[in-house]
């Protein structure tokens, strides 16, 4: 099974899903993520999903979930790039989005964490291997 | 008129219904919005006859009156027994799952109609119209 590469940028890790993935792929994608969280002591992820045409419940409930569980090990989500059509279709599913954080694009999902104590200096060092 | 087929029996061709059905609704001349709302209800409903059905087909065809497009989802698995509950926002038969599929899809689509019987199948049509 194909997966979706995880890159790491100092404490960070980054995320961009360029094509529509099925559900098995999401699911590894999210077990990826808290696993690099933990192995290296990434204190932000950003996803990028501006590529993607569709968010269907599914997704964004892997997404979100994704967001809280990253939280409890001590890192912070941040997803960029929703298109405007998706977001509209996304308020009509009816799914609660209140657990996850967006920006508008990468340059602002960087703000965003950069902001945040701890995620690019200062905090906890990275792990080295 | 345009109409188009597929086979639901595997999880990539939930991402091919899903597809095939923006194709079209794009060549009827729906904007992005009601686009991706077809595409989305599409993926639910396609999703359920994976997970509840096994398998099922998908029938994607444009409509004239009035103009538009319907998209029908069939299958031959266990059914649902009661379609009005079912389609209540939280009702699911599947641990941890929300029950948004079909309540979803429905706030999606202009018209949608669930005909099922228990042991025999479920036959779910949506409809949207053109502005
Ligand atoms: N094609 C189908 N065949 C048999 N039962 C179905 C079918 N589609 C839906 N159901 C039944 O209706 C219930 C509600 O479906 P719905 O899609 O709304 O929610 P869900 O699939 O349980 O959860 P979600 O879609 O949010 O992950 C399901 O739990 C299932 O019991
Ligand atoms: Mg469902």
């Amino acid at each position: 099974m194909d997966r979706i590469p995880i890159l790491k940028l100092k404490s960070c890790l980054l995320i961009s899903i360029q094509t529509d993935l099925h559900d098995l792929i999401i699911t590894a994608l999210q077990e990826d993520i808290l696993t690099e969280i933990s192995r290296t002591g990434a204190r932000g992820v950003l996803i990028d999903i501006s590529a993607l045409d569709i968010v269907d419940s599914f997704m964004a409930r892997t997404l979100r979930d994704c967001s809280v569980m990253a939280t409890l090990l001590g890192a912070k989500v941040v997803i960029t790039g929703i298109r405007p059509a998706v977001a509209i279709t996304l308020v009509d599913l009816g799914l609660d989005l209140s657990g996850i954080i967006t920006a508008c694009d990468i340059d602002s999902g960087f703000d965003l964490l950069e902001s945040t104590p701890g995620v690019f200096n200062s905090g906890r060092i990275l792990k080295r291997y | 008129m345009l109409a188009q087929s597929v086979k639901i029996q595997d999880e990539s061709d939930i991402l091919t219904s899903r597809r095939l059905v923006r194709e079209i609704a794009t060549k009827i001349g729906f904007g992005i919005v009601d686009q991706t709302k077809l595409a989305t209800a599409t993926s639910e409903l396609s999703r359920n006859i994976y997970r509840y059905a096994d398998n099922g087909i998908v029938y994607i065809e444009q409509i004239t009156q009035p103009p538009g497009i319907k998209v029908l989802f069939e299958d031959n698995g266990p059914g649902i027994a009661d379609p009005e509950e079912a389609m209540k926002e939280g009702f699911s038969t599947t641990p941890g799952s929300l029950g948004l599929g079909l309540s979803g899809a429905k706030r999606l689509v202009d018209d949608m109609t669930i005909e099922s019987e228990v042991g025999k199948g479920t036959k779910i049509e949506i409809f949207k119209y053109l502005p």
